[in-house]
């Protein structure tokens, strides 16, 4: 996946550097700018089983800030944020292969390097008794659940790199 | 044989002469004996399906996933243009303007329609206010949501986007919107069940080629829109996936 652009990025970023689960690596730009999640919308994509982007609406656009051919056939992970722990995924990876619904509260990074706050929901797309892929709507959170989650985040994180 | 059609008790009252108008219309093209019967409410409707009495119905998404999961029913057609959206709304002198603004103990007026009640409640998790923290009043419409807001017997009310557009111009001025949805994916449809699996493609067939027959512009003009669109297997299946990650 290609680092992100510097020439996309609004304010002043910090750098890091993410290794996703499939061993690629990608140099993001971080700003502390959020955009607030607009009330009554669903943020709603889809993806097939290993998680390249088959469908987004349009205020998955509008959030990410990304444009539809810009997200389609790319990695979920495009929207990966550092502040969020990989146990976070592992355990939307672990429960969704089981063919189980996933909730959670997300970070998601944006292409101009700001971020915004969901709570998403993941659940794979069966058809014939097979998964053919997976579904995730996100929607505006709970505030106080929000900075619950992003507490538990951070500690994660720490011991991530610990 | 003669088949049952029904509509989604939150069909708007206006709309009654529309559907018996919409039935007789596909007993003349389908040849059959189609007998419309109107429930009061979902629970009674939802009496109905599980034992086996309908075959054909207009449902709203909710009971949709329902009908094609576990009753082997097939979603062929939706109103084209005719999203499902909620309405968030207070009495118009009510101290809040946003939902952000509404604190815990308030009471929440609405119908017994499961898809408003689930998007109402998803819009109000924007102010950590949940099943826990909110009083409940389910009443018989949303005329009567309405009324329950301006009485000052409930604090907040939730609508069907249609339903609310629908007051008088009196009953909406004494109320304010707090929000309104937008989700756009979220629609009524037509299904049929597995009695009429040998007819389905031919009402599916009737129900696209409507828009292009006078009389049958007509009948559409009555049920409030202008065109079906048709519904294929995976756009059944996307909605039900869609409510799965909502419910």
């Amino acid at each position: 996946m290609k680092d992100m652009n510097l020439d996309d990025i609004v304010g002043n970023p910090r750098e890091y550097e993410l290794t996703f689960y499939d061993g690629s690596v990608r140099k993001v730009f971080v700003t502390k700018i959020e955009t607030p999640y607009p009330d009554g919308k669903l943020i709603v994509s889809r993806t097939d089983k290993a998680g390249i982007i088959t469908h987004v609406n349009r205020a998955f656009v509008e959030m990410s800030g990304f444009s539809k051919e810009e997200l389609i056939n790319q990695p979920h992970y495009i929207l990966r944020h550092p502040d969020m722990p990989k146990a976070a995924y592992k355990d939307l990876w672990d429960t969704v292969e089981a063919g189980n619904k996933w909730h959670g509260y997300v970070k998601n990074l944006r292409k101009d390097g700001g971020y915004y706050l969901v709570y998403a929901t993941v659940i794979p797309n069966i058809r014939n008794g097979e998964v053919v892929g997976y579904t995730s709507v996100r929607r505006k959170p709970s505030p106080r659940k929000m900075a619950e989650a992003l507490a538990l985040y951070a500690q994660m994180l720490q011991e991530e790199q610990s | 044989m003669t088949y049952q059609m029904t509509v989604s008790p939150d069909f708007a009252p206006e709309l009654i002469a529309g559907w018996y108008i919409f039935n007789t219309w596909l007993q003349k093209q389908l040849g059959e004996g189609i007998h419309l019967e109107l429930y009061n409410d979902f629970k009674s409707q939802r009496e109905a399906i599980r034992s086996d009495q309908v075959d054909i119905i207009y449902a709203n998404p909710f009971d949709a996933s329902m009908l094609i999961r576990e009753k082997g029913f097939t979603a062929l057609a939706r109103p084209a243009g005719k999203q499902d959206e909620a309405v968030i709304a207070v009495k118009a002198q009510y101290p809040a303007d946003c939902v952000e603004d509404l604190p815990p103990g308030i009471r929440l007026a609405f119908t017994d329609d499961p898809d408003v009640h689930l998007m109402g409640m998803i819009m109000l998790e924007a102010a950590d206010l949940n099943a826990d923290n909110t009083e409940k009043r389910v009443v018989d419409s949303y005329v009567i949501v309405a009324k329950q807001l301006i009485r000052d017997e409930a604090d907040v009310g939730f609508f069907l986007k249609e339903a609310f557009d629908n007051l008088s111009n009196f009953t909406r001025e004494q109320l304010k919107v707090l929000v309104e949805s937008q989700i756009s994916i979220i629609h009524h449809s037509l299904l049929v069940g597995p009695r009429l699996a040998a007819q389905r493609e031919q009402i599916r067939e009737f129900l696209l080629k409507m828009s292009a027959d006078p009389k049958g512009v007509g009948v559409l003009e009555s049920l409030g829109f202008q065109s079906w669109e048709n519904v294929d297997q995976e756009d059944a299946e996307f909605m039900i996936d869609l409510m799965d990650t909502l419910g």
